[in-house]
């Protein structure tokens, strides 16, 4: 990648393919003293452009998977609006019918998302069959195959589940995905379960996507070693609200939010980099902390670095909103 | 289910020496109870037209397995028979598992309130004892084939709509339903292409089980004098054999065919069955 500064993208908003505005996403309330609704989305505010791949990262339980099942209607909003290429998520089941085609969904475990009854082809044909997709049902399969590098296709057709390895069952699961051709891919830790000599071919498969079909790819992870190798920007969650976004190089190599700083500061290729364990217990999106809803764990604060700068006041009183860092960069945070 | 599992259900089964052994049993009896009118006389069955056989006669080469009390065929008795018992078992069992099936479905799919009704409803006929209802529906409805089929019905299905939904609710958690979802399928669809499938075999292996449960009960009411008086049956065989004294007279070849019969044909299902459960039990089946 290079540093110059233009050849980031950035993202023109005339080309914006989904929207998320406002979005909130609430759990019933837990049963047992004091707890609150489970607030696993809370707030957030989010454009991806056509082509484009946004790696979500976070710590596990800070509402990503809900983020992006709510994208496809899977998770209904309290509060806000999604649309995906200019259509509204609703709860109406015929839009969201064809909803489900634009957007396709990638998940972690492809061993659990594939029926083990069903063949590679019932796999794949399934989303042509549900969609009515025309043409021959078995030219299209061996086609999607074939483009997920499984080949010769022919053999994969009559072979079930079992008989796949890991990363040849996430092909054929981003196989049925594309051959729906949606604009956008929703892929939730898509080589999370994989063989770690795997996950670079998976990846890059996926990537690959982005230059053929000018789909866009909303990639979870919780690896920021995965967002560095595909993604053009970074979104860093926490507690369900997004709290740093921008460019990949810049997000990785400047980052403005202290929690982005300590993610990044236990990845081991970050050089340079002092290690910060993030203190406290681990957040619980049914208790939202008051003000910055990172106050209870921030270094900066426990180190009384806050304090020093005067801000503490407001980290422990006062919500911050995304503000603009650098072009295209932006982070929630007093500092 | 596709054809390589299905290759692979008939496979195991083969290799099962006691599930074989239990369909060979049950494929004799079916036999025989279809062909029935080529292998005996029905006036073995009559009263009026034995009224010229010896009595309490024991089994020679004129009556295979001897006469009862009024002079009767029990060779024709227990031939007939066999077709009301393995008749109102089948049927029974339909019945109960159609129900059964249907409402376990539909409440673990629904969910929510429907669930919850249904399950109500479930547990109330499930408490509903058995043998106080076959008495009032007998003197009600009269005695028949059909009240038996009813009562049975009525009365068994509430356990098999439990089965069912449970395994409906487990399957609705699994990733590939979520899957299907995303992929923009209907209700209707997941409930065709991956919960039925994956419910199916369950439903099979409960249904052989409950094939020996319906003819017991049959036998039971029979037994008691709640089943239907113009037809033979190996219920009311063994009622009409204690009625007439058969024990104390030691006349086994009275009620001995019958009491084997009924031990022959529930212990081939139950083999048959639980080797089928075995087989298809979808959680030994994916791991
Ligand atoms: N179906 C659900 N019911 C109740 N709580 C849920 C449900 N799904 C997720 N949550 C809660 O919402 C929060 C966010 O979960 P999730 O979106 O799965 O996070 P992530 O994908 O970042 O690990 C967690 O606290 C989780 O326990
Ligand atoms: S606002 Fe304050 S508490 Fe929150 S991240 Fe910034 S410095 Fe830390
Ligand atoms: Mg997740």
């Amino acid at each position: 990648m290079s540093d110059d500064l233009d050849a980031w993208p950035i993202i023109d908003t005339t080309d914006t393919l989904v929207s998320v505005r406002g979005a909130h996403v609430r759990f019933g309330a837990v049963r047992g003293a004091g707890a609150g609704a489970v607030r696993a989305v809370d707030g957030v505010d989010l454009e991806v452009a056509r082509g484009e791949v946004l790696a979500l990262v976070g710590e596990s339980g800070c509402g990503k998977t809900t983020l992006i099942r709510s994208m496809i209607g899977l998770e209904p909003l309290a509060e806000g609006s999604i649309t995906v290429d200019g259509h509204e998520v609703t709860r109406n089941a015929r839009q969201l019918r064809s909803l489900r085609r634009r957007a396709q969904m990638i998940f972690q475990d492809p061993t659990g998302a594939l029926n083990p009854r069903h063949t590679i082809f019932e796999a794949v044909a399934e989303g042509l069959r549900i969609h009515r997709i025309s043409g021959d049902e078995t030219e299209l399969v061996t086609a999607a195959l074939a483009s997920a590098g499984l080949r010769p296709p022919e053999r994969y057709l009559r072979r079930f589940p079992h008989e796949l390895s890991g990363g040849q069952r996430q092909r054929v699961l981003i196989a049925a995905a594309m051959a729906l051709d949606p604009v956008v891919l929703l892929a939730d830790e898509p080589v999370a379960s994989l063989d770690a000599s795997i996950r670079g071919e998976i990846l890059a498969l996926m990537r690959s996507y982005v230059d053929t079909h000018g789909v866009s790819i909303i990639a979870v992870t919780h690896d920021l070693g995965l967002a560095w190798n595909i993604a053009d920007r970074v979104a860093v969650m926490y507690l369900g609200r997004i709290v740093e976004l921008g460019p990949t190089e810049e997000v990785l190599a400047d980052p403005q939010h202290p929690y982005t700083r300590a993610l990044l500061s236990v990845v081991p290729e970050t050089r340079r980099m002092e290690q910060q364990i993030l203190q406290g217990e681990t957040p619980d999106p049914s208790r939202m902390p008051t003000g910055c809803r990172f106050h209870p764990r921030c270094p900066v604060v426990a180190s009384g670095e806050a304090a020093r700068l005067g801000i503490e006041a407001r980290c422990r009183g006062e919500d911050p909103v995304l503000t603009v860092r650098s072009v295209g960069h932006t982070a929630a945070c007093h500092l | 289910m596709t054809a390589v599992s299905r290759n692979e259900v008939f496979r195991r089964f083969r290799r099962d020496r006691l599930a074989m052994f239990g369909l060979v049993v049950l494929v004799l009896f079916a036999l025989m109870a279809i062909l029935a009118p080529l292998l005996v006389d029905d006036d073995g069955l009559s009263a009026v037209a034995s009224l010229d056989n010896p009595t309490w006669a024991r089994p020679s080469g004129d009556f295979l397995l001897g006469t009862d009390h009024l002079g009767r065929s029990v060779a024709a008795q227990f031939v007939y028979g066999s077709r009301v018992s393995l008749f109102v078992g089948l049927m029974a069992t339909i019945f109960t598992i159609a129900i059964g099936s249907i409402v376990g479905v539909v409440a673990g799919f629904a969910g929510r309130w429907v669930d919850a009704a249904l399950m109500r409803l479930t547990d109330w006929f499930l408490v509903i004892p058995f043998l106080p209802l076959a008495i009032v529906l007998a003197a009600v409805l009269g005695r028949g084939i059909w009240n038996i089929i009813f009562v049975i019905s009525i009365t068994s299905w509430p356990s098999t709509a439990r089965l069912v939904r449970a395994q409906v609710l487990t399957v609705k958690e699994r990733l590939y339903v979520d899957r299907a979802r995303a992929l923009g399928a209907s209700q209707l669809h997941v409930v065709r292409r991956h919960v039925l499938p994956n419910v199916a075999p369950l439903i099979l292996a409960s249904a052989t089980l409950a094939v020996p449960i319906s003819i017991l009960t049959e036998t039971t009411l029979a037994f008691l004098g709640l089943g239907d008086p113009t037809q033979a049956s190996w219920g009311k065989t063994l009622e009409e054999a204690f009625q007439a004294g058969a024990i104390s007279r030691s006349a086994w070849w009275y009620y001995l065919p019958a009491g084997l019969g009924i031990v022959a044909v529930v212990l081939a299902f139950t083999l048959f069955g639980r080797a089928l459960e075995e087989i298809l039990d979808p959680r030994l089946r994916e791991r």
